[in-house]
């Protein structure tokens, strides 16, 4: 890429401010950025790093309760932090545009995708309307959108999420933008589905010789993406470098702790020899109200003191399962032993020793903590409840509990769940799993919407917790890099039937099932070629059906 | 041009000019074009009109003033975090704070602030005011001012444990058919439909001409026609929390329905709730008054303003406006209330700027 091109965007000195609602508190303190045309700038960090704000700011926009207070943002000679709304309207969706991470929630779900697409170019008078259709569907075509013709007339909730975020890129060309900024825009997706994004915004831009700003916390990712990388943390400038550069050698104490995060790993365990498996889900079929079929005969069997990772898409019935396990979706055949007795189907017609012995942990721990109670509540009522400790008793087991997952029991016994931070809430949620003192423990998807150093830190903490209280995990996952760090076996589910399960060990080494092995070279390393090796192997033409082979 | 046109513009300019110099753009433009407004009037309608103006201008600064120093109060003796919450609200809500809070105590020691009983006879019919009766009597000769005390009392009361029972039937009801769901939430939600298909001062006047205009048939009589409408809002609000994970949780670990209501979706719905109960308040006045006004309401001798008005209604067409004033009374409350509401409504959804 010829360097000796003019900046299109120069950031300096940038200063956003955020208002708590007592004052306002600096969120990023003081960030310089350059960026060229045709080139492609990845901003990573923890969240709340400061990524999007940066990302708004590069449009000139500040979020509502944020200010921009100090620096310059010039685009392409246009002082943005000066500029009249006006002039900044005028340069948004035509000449810079946004992608934002979950495309589901940014169309309107009234109207059709094209519709929204010729949006932008109609009110500019770039374009007529049939002639900004026709640009549409040739932009389809070129992000390797199935039936590009046809796809879009249609609404936003009759195509898939991967499509849907495709058509969200091809609806930011619209306009032929010199800068585009991506807000993790396949950080909601699988990783099959994730291929065909990145593959497309790749393309995409190295055609138009666009430039953008790609802001995702997956190192993998930004690696396959981006040009010069540039590490944020809590609003400042850690490093930056070209691509390859930033991955073989990163300077930084943090950046080098980012690389190393998913270092961990647990050695397998095999079996007990002789014994009863704990769990043993047996020819089990499922179907939600409406009666399309979720769970086709699966089987699987859980060992004490081992952890089985269920893994499969959004959509493989590996949620179902645990939902017939706690007993929340009776089962339409087959049933579930539990160290050898059956369960009961629904959870109501269970005992109380049956419900503290399956506990669960869950995905995002905002919606699995009551906000209006406080945490020593929060954990204190499932031993109160199973084991009738109160008063003193109850104080202390609550405290015993802190300091199981790690969190000092004098500052966070009081404490609100609104008040703590996302890696905090899921302690508080596994530690509420511990109180009812179980045997079984159901993870849904506890690291997914985690920084990689927190997820890091649970799974570290949730293996110790395992060996310590002798406790079975069923880890349900689609991110295989936590399948290999935490589990012993692994499940692979797809369209409701498990396709493959075995160990670890063998499981990760070929020959794989078809599918399992789509999975395991979708998941992005940490080489910058990796996309398009693996794009040349797979043949350009069916990526786009990577996900439906 | 006389004297008070004269430092009424002086006034209004150097307040302008003053506001301007201390970069406050707000009170500026208002000032400024306050000035430029009673220029024209005053062309146009003299200084009577300006006079008005001025009255005006100066009640709604009297107000404002009242609402700014009753906030601060507030802050200073509440809580710190009351006070925090206090120290961000706008001043129609302060303002709404105290009238209700005037009320509040004209209401619980009316006997004491009032100077004659309620049905106490002191003068002749339609006296005027005088140095005993401030407001001057009514159509029997009793004070004015001691019934409109009393009446806060007697129609805020009723209106008040009316609201509170129509809540409690509503709530409980809507609570229990978000967290059963089934047949239940449908035979709870068509009862529901079936009340609310009835015109409500229809009802209302059916239900009083059968048992009688007692108190108790009133608030019973109220309270159900409300019932449905505070069901349906808690049964959405609850709704919205029966879905999250702590609820399921809390289902697995094989909580009973009573503990899932009080303990987890209770807390998370009650701003919507006090919020409705603000505004389901002022309906709730505004029916009781208007059923006193037809005479099926609360009886005489009570005192109460819905049949104040009624009582005084001919001496409208004289052009007295003593009956206005339990009108007045009545206005100033919903008024109040729904400033208050307006407020929560606002912190409650979020919408921030």
């Amino acid at each position: 890429m010829p360097k000796a091109k003019r900046a299109l965007l120069e950031i300096s000195g940038l200063k956003v401010e955020g208002n708590t609602g007592e004052e306002w508190v600096d969120i990023v303190k003081g960030v310089h950025l350059t960026l060229r045309r045709g080139e492609v700038m990845g901003l990573i960090g923890e969240s709340g790093a400061g990524k999007s704000t940066i990302g708004a700011a590069a449009m000139g926009y500040a979020r509502d309760g944020t200010r921009i207070s100090d620096g310059s943002i010039d685009f392409d000679g246009i002082e943005l932090t000066t500029a009249s709304e006006g002039e900044k309207r005028a340069l948004r969706g035509s000449r810079i545009a946004y992608v934002a991470q979950s495309a589901a929630a940014s169309f309107n779900p009234a109207h059709r995708i094209i519709d929204q697409h010729t949006e932008a170019p109609l009110h500019y008078r770039i374009k007529k309307r049939l002639e900004a259709q026709e640009d549409a569907m040739d932009l389809y075509e070129r992000l390797r959108l199935p039936n590009p013709r046809e796809i879009g007339f249609r609404y936003p909730h009759q195509v898939s999420g991967g499509q849907l975020q495709r058509a969200m890129t091809a609806m930011a060309m619209a306009c032929r933008p010199d800068l585009i900024i991506f807000d993790e825009p396949t950080t909601a997706l699988d990783v099959t589905t994730q291929i065909e994004v990145l593959a497309a915004i790749r393309d995409i831009v190295d055609q138009f010789d666009t430039a953008a700003i790609y802001i995702t916390h997956d190192l993998a990712v930004v690696a396959q993406m981006a040009d010069t990388i540039k590490v944020l943390l809590r609003g400042r400038e850690v490093e930056e470098a070209p691509t390859q550069e930033m991955l073989d050698g990163p300077k930084e104490d943090y950046t080098k702790s980012l690389w190393a995060v998913r270092s961990f790993r647990r050695p397998q365990k095999s079996r007990p020899n002789g014994s009863e498996p704990l769990v043993s889900v047996r020819n089990v079929d499922a179907a939600y109200t409406g009666g399309v079929k979720v769970l086709d005969q699966v089987s699987f069997e859980i060992y004490k003191g081992m952890t089985v990772a269920v893994v499969g898409e959004s959509g493989s019935g590996k949620s179902t399962a645990a939902r017939v396990i706690t007993g929340l979706l009776p089962p339409t055949a087959g049933e579930v032993l539990f160290g050898g007795d059956p369960l009961p189907p629904n959870y109501r017609n269970r005992s109380r020793d049956q419900l503290r012995q399956v506990q669960m942990i869950y995905q995002m721990a905002d919606t699995a903590l009551n906000p209006k109670v406080r945490v020593n509540e929060i954990i204190g009522r499932p031993a109160q409840f199973y084991s009738g400790l109160h008063g003193v008793k109850l104080k202390h087991r609550v405290d015993e509990l802190l300091d199981l997952i790690e969190l000092e029991p004098s500052r966070f016994y009081d404490r609100y769940p609104p008040e703590l931070s996302g890696g905090q809430k899921q302690r508080i949620g596994i530690a509420r799993a511990l109180a009812a003192d179980p045997t079984f423990i159901i993870c849904d998807e506890v690291t997914s919407a985690l920084d990689q150093l927190v997820a890091e830190g649970i799974l570290k903490l949730l293996d110790r917790l395992q060996e310590d209280l002798d406790l079975s995990y069923m880890f349900i996952t689609h991110d295989l890099a936590t399948v290999r760090s935490i589990a012993d076996e692994v499940v692979v589910m797809r369209n409701g039937l498990v396709v493959e399960q075995g160990g670890k060990e063998e499981m990760f080494r070929p020959p794989h099932h078809p599918y399992t092995d789509l999975l395991l070279s979708s998941v992005p390393e940490m080489d910058s070629n990796w996309l398009t090796t693996l794009l040349e192997e797979r043949g350009v033409d069916n990526i786009g059906d990577a996900a439906t082979v | 041009m006389n004297v008070f046109a004269v430092t009424y513009f002086a006034f209004l300019i150097i307040a302008s000019s003053f506001a301007a110099f201390q970069q406050r753009r707000g009170p500026f433009m208002i000032l400024f074009s306050l000035t430029l407004a009673s220029f024209v009037l005053a062309i146009v309608g003299g200084t009577s009109a300006l006079r008005s103006v001025a009255v005006g201008a100066g009640l709604l600064a009297f107000a404002a003033s009242i609402a700014y120093c009753f906030r601060e109060f507030l802050v200073i003796i509440m809580p710190t975090g009351i006070a925090r919450e206090l120290r961000t609200a706008p001043l129609t809500a302060a303002f709404g704070l105290f009238v209700i809070f005037t009320y509040a105590i004209a209401g619980i020691f009316a006997p004491w602030i009032a100077p004659y009983g309620e049905s106490e006879i002191i003068s002749s019919a339609f006296a005027p005011a005088d140095e005993n009766m401030l407001l001057g009597a009514d159509q029997l000769g009793r004070d004015m001012f001691s019934r409109i005390v009393y009446g806060a009392r007697n129609s805020v009361g009723l209106a008040l444990v009316a609201t509170v029972s129509a809540f409690f039937m509503g709530a409980l009801g809507g609570l229990l058919a978000a967290t059963k769901g089934g047949w239940f939430d449908q035979f709870l939600g068509r009862a529901a439909d079936v009340i609310m298909s009835i015109p409500s001062l229809i009802f209302a006047l059916l239900m009083l001409s059968i048992f009688g205009p007692r108190i108790i048939v009133i608030i019973i009589a109220v309270a159900i026609i409300y019932a449905p409408r505070v069901f349906r809002l808690t049964r959405a609000v609850a709704g919205n929390v029966v879905v999250m994970d702590y609820i399921e949780a809390a289902k697995l670990r094989g909580e009973r329905t009573w503990y899932l209501i009080r303990k987890e979706i209770l807390p998370n719905s009650t701003a919507p709730l006090v919020a409705e109960f603000g505004l389901e308040f002022c309906f709730v006045f505004l029916l009781v008054a208007g059923l006193s006004f037809l005479g099926l309401g609360i009886q005489p001798p009570t005192a109460d303003w819905g049949s104040m008005v009624r009582e005084n209604a001919t001496l409208i067409s004289f052009g007295d406006l003593t009956p206005l004033i339990p009108a007045a009374a009545i206005a100033l409350l919903t008024v109040a209330v729904n400033f208050v509401v307006d407020w929560m409504l606002f912190r409650s959804s979020g919408l921030k700027e």
